[in-house]
């Protein structure tokens, strides 16, 4: 067994939060320790979930963790979130999610009020997204070894088309459509985290996209690759894609909607909407040639009503994401190292 | 978004460029002074709009940068310590000291925490009696009067669990040290839009005279960095000297009173080191002796530890605006935001930070 850990620990010895932001640090964990542990096929595809076979079947399945504060925010819960994230993961494989599991690590004194709304947030958003919540695990801790509550969920899904939905799919001069406006889930909780109070507020975009993703993979439009914005934003996952895809992607910066209250938000706290996170937000790369008919799919569906596209995958230096600023000129736009800091003027 | 949008219109830019152009006949170095304006020059490509004449060079107005890493060092020394909360504005938290940053102490148990305002840290010393609160009081003449009045209501609210580290700069004596220099090649400034805002510009009509040097007190947003670059070329095109506002939807030329007197209460001018640059005279602000008690410094009994930049590191040739960070041998290769090796990479508003993050590899983003 080989016990000398590939992380560069001379520049950092401890886990920082920053390895959890969905930036660089974070890319750099995953492949120089948990790539390295477990390489295999399925995981290879850094895709969002894993596309497995199992007898006649193709299967979708994924798990994320839930480490939300506050639990409780504008526009949704960490019961909401993990339901709608597992889901969407499951989604963006073009699956059909049905199973979850959940796992609850409770630390002590949590009032049990809390967790009865939690899991009652939990139910509206499986019977929304059409999924089960079929087994689970509930475990406490100490007072003061977690933080209130911390939700695990699993999911697995039925891939029910013959499509590559992948990073490996996509191709020169396909089209990158959003289903909407940027940003508002991470500046909903950072309002509420820190207690800043805008002239309107701001509500997470929390949402199960299962439902929109189905009715464009059941159109029978090529959907190339498909990847929702979480952490990182929409800059986070564009270079991923770039990355894996190595093709270069060049965006508009004028084209990406951002809500007005969110790029007020943004400016104050010197931070790029490009960059915060979503919850019901998600891209895809479909070929030029049917993008006005993804575009009329998705428009019609609540969850897609400000779609349109961004950018194109072009020509230009593989791997690269470019952006035409707000003046026209283009520039890089690269992965943070870990979150957005707000600056000091 | 209304009051910024317009500030960001591609077509009123582009029609300012080509201005530019029409009234430039030679070729003029012009330093923006403060990061900010830095940061949108080169997220935007405004540069890239100018005619090949007009050479920008980043100029030291960046407080995250230019906080010396002794500073660093302290602020270390202290938010380790069980009893002390530090607070810091986010952008500090990442600076690595000589051997980790705050975020890192932060990983190992210390309690460092991120805020909004120095009067937010005044606050957590209010909750929290039994613990020492300090706040890292960066910043240029901008961020001065708020951490002033965070120094004022303590000491009137008689909060003695709170004290500031002061690594205050300002513009001017800046300026001024770079203007005097031999090799300077700055021919005309931007002056930061904000400081200004607070001091008003008088301080720099004396440094334009003196120098023969235009100065124009300029905004953050595109529109704002080009008009304040066309005014500037204007003035060095028909031989004036002068120092204009730009940005008058803000500035006034006395500036903002009340904060100006606030500043003057809580702080006097102390000789300050620069990262990068090195001690420049009467160039910081410290408290005074009535506010003493709210030195961090003098309450931690620091040992003041002197720290060695790394020699590679070319940081004070181009906060001195005599190189740009492509000239640098270490760019982007050993000196990366992830492990920076000197001033101008350390936060994201240095010019080489800027630089890595919107034009590493300049040649592919134009193709």
């Amino acid at each position: 067994m080989d016990f000398s850990c590939p992380l560069p620990i001379n520049n950092y010895p401890q886990i920082l939060l920053a390895h959890g932001g969905g930036g660089k640090l974070m890319h750099e964990l995953i492949e120089k320790i948990f790539m390295t542990s477990f390489a295999n096929p399925a995981l290879e595809t850094r895709h969002d979930s894993a596309v497995l076979n199992l007898g006649n079947s193709r299967i979708a399945f994924t798990t994320d963790s839930y480490v939300v504060h506050p639990i409780f925010f504008p526009g949704g819960d960490i019961g909401t979130l993990a339901i709608n994230g597992t889901v969407n993961d499951l989604a963006m494989s073009g699956a059909r999610p049905l199973y979850l599991s959940a796992g609850f690590i409770i630390e002590e004194g949590l009032p049990t009020e809390t967790l009865w709304r939690v899991a009652q947030s939990m139910r509206h958003a499986a019977d929304a997204a059409g999924v089960s919540l079929v087994t689970g695990d509930t475990k406490v801790v100490d007072r003061g070894k977690g933080d209130g509550l911390f939700i695990n969920t699993a999911g697995i899904g039925i891939v029910e088309h013959n499509l590559t939905i992948a990073p490996s799919s996509v191709a020169l001069g396909d089209l990158i459509i959003i289903n909407g406006d940027v940003g508002r889930h991470g500046i909903a909780i950072m309002a509420a985290r820190e207690g800043l109070a805008f002239e309107s507020e701001i509500e997470s975009d929390c949402a199960p996209l299962n439902g929109i993703v189905l009715k464009l993979i059941n159109s029978g439009l090529r959907v190339h690759c498909l990847r929702d914005l979480t952490r990182g934003g929409l800059a986070t996952t564009l270079v991923e894609i770039a990355e894996a895809s190595h093709l270069h992607i060049n965006i508009d910066e004028r084209a990406i909607p951002v809500r007005e209250d969110v790029q007020g938000a943004c400016e104050i706290m010197g931070f790029d909407p490009i960059y915060v996170a979503n919850e019901g937000r998600f891209i895809a790369f479909v070929p030029e040639a049917e993008a006005k008919k993804v575009l009329d799919i998705l428009v019609s569906d609540f969850q897609g009503m400000g779609s349109c596209v961004i950018g194109r995958v072009g020509g230009g230096a593989p791997g690269l994401v470019t952006m035409k600023s707000k003046i026209g000129v283009n520039r890089i736009v690269d992965m943070l190292s870990g979150e957005q800091l707000p600056r000091i003027c | 978004m209304k009051y910024l949008d317009e500030y960001r219109d591609q077509a009123a830019c582009q029609e300012y460029a080509r201005a530019i152009t029409r009234i430039t006949t030679r070729s003029w170095t012009i330093m923006e002074i403060c990061g900010g304006q830095t940061h949108s020059i080169v997220k935007y490509g405004i540069d890239e709009l100018l005619p090949d004449k007009i050479i920008l060079v980043h100029g030291p107005g960046c407080p995250v940068c230019v906080t010396p890493l002794e500073l660093i060092e302290k602020a270390i020394e202290i938010a380790e310590r069980p009893e002390v909360i530090f607070c810091s504005f986010g952008d500090m938290l990442r600076v690595p000291g000589s051997t980790k940053d705050l975020l890192s102490v932060k990983a190992s148990g210390g309690d460092v925490r991120i805020v909004y305002s120095p009067l937010d840290a005044l606050k957590v010393a209010r909750d929290n009696p039994d613990k020492e609160v300090v706040f890292f009081a960066v910043g240029f003449e901008t961020t001065a009067p708020a951490n002033a009045m965070a120094v004022f209501q303590a000491k009137q609210q008689d909060i003695k669990n709170f004290s500031i580290l002061v690594s205050h700069v300002l513009v001017p004596p800046a300026i001024e040290a770079i203007l005097s220099a031999e090799d300077n090649l700055v021919q005309g400034f931007l002056a930061a839009g904000h400081v200004c805002a607070v001091m008003g510009y008088t301080e720099y009509e004396p440094l334009a005279k003196k120098y023969n040097v235009p100065i124009v007190v300029t905004g953050f947003e595109p529109l704002d960095i080009l008009q304040g670059i066309y005014m500037t070329v204007k003035q060095l095109e028909e031989g004036r000297v002068a120092v204009e506002n730009q940005y008058s939807r803000a500035v006034k030329r006395e500036g903002n009173d009340p904060a100006k007197n606030l500043i003057t209460e809580i702080f006097e001018v102390v000789p300050r080191k620069w990262r990068g640059v090195g001690e420049i005279p009467l160039s910081g602000l410290g408290l005074r002796e009535a506010y003493r008690a709210f030195d961090a410094e003098l309450r931690f009994g620091l040992s003041g530890k002197s720290v060695e930049e790394p020699a590679e590191c070319i940081s004070g040739t181009i906060l001195r605006g005599l190189k740009k960070p492509f000239e640098c041998p270490v760019f982007g290769t050993v000196c990366t935001p992830e492990h920076p090796l000197g001033a101008t990479m350390v936060s994201s508003e240095g010019a080489c930070a800027a630089y890595y993050r919107y034009r590493r590899i300049q040649n592919q983003v134009k193709s």
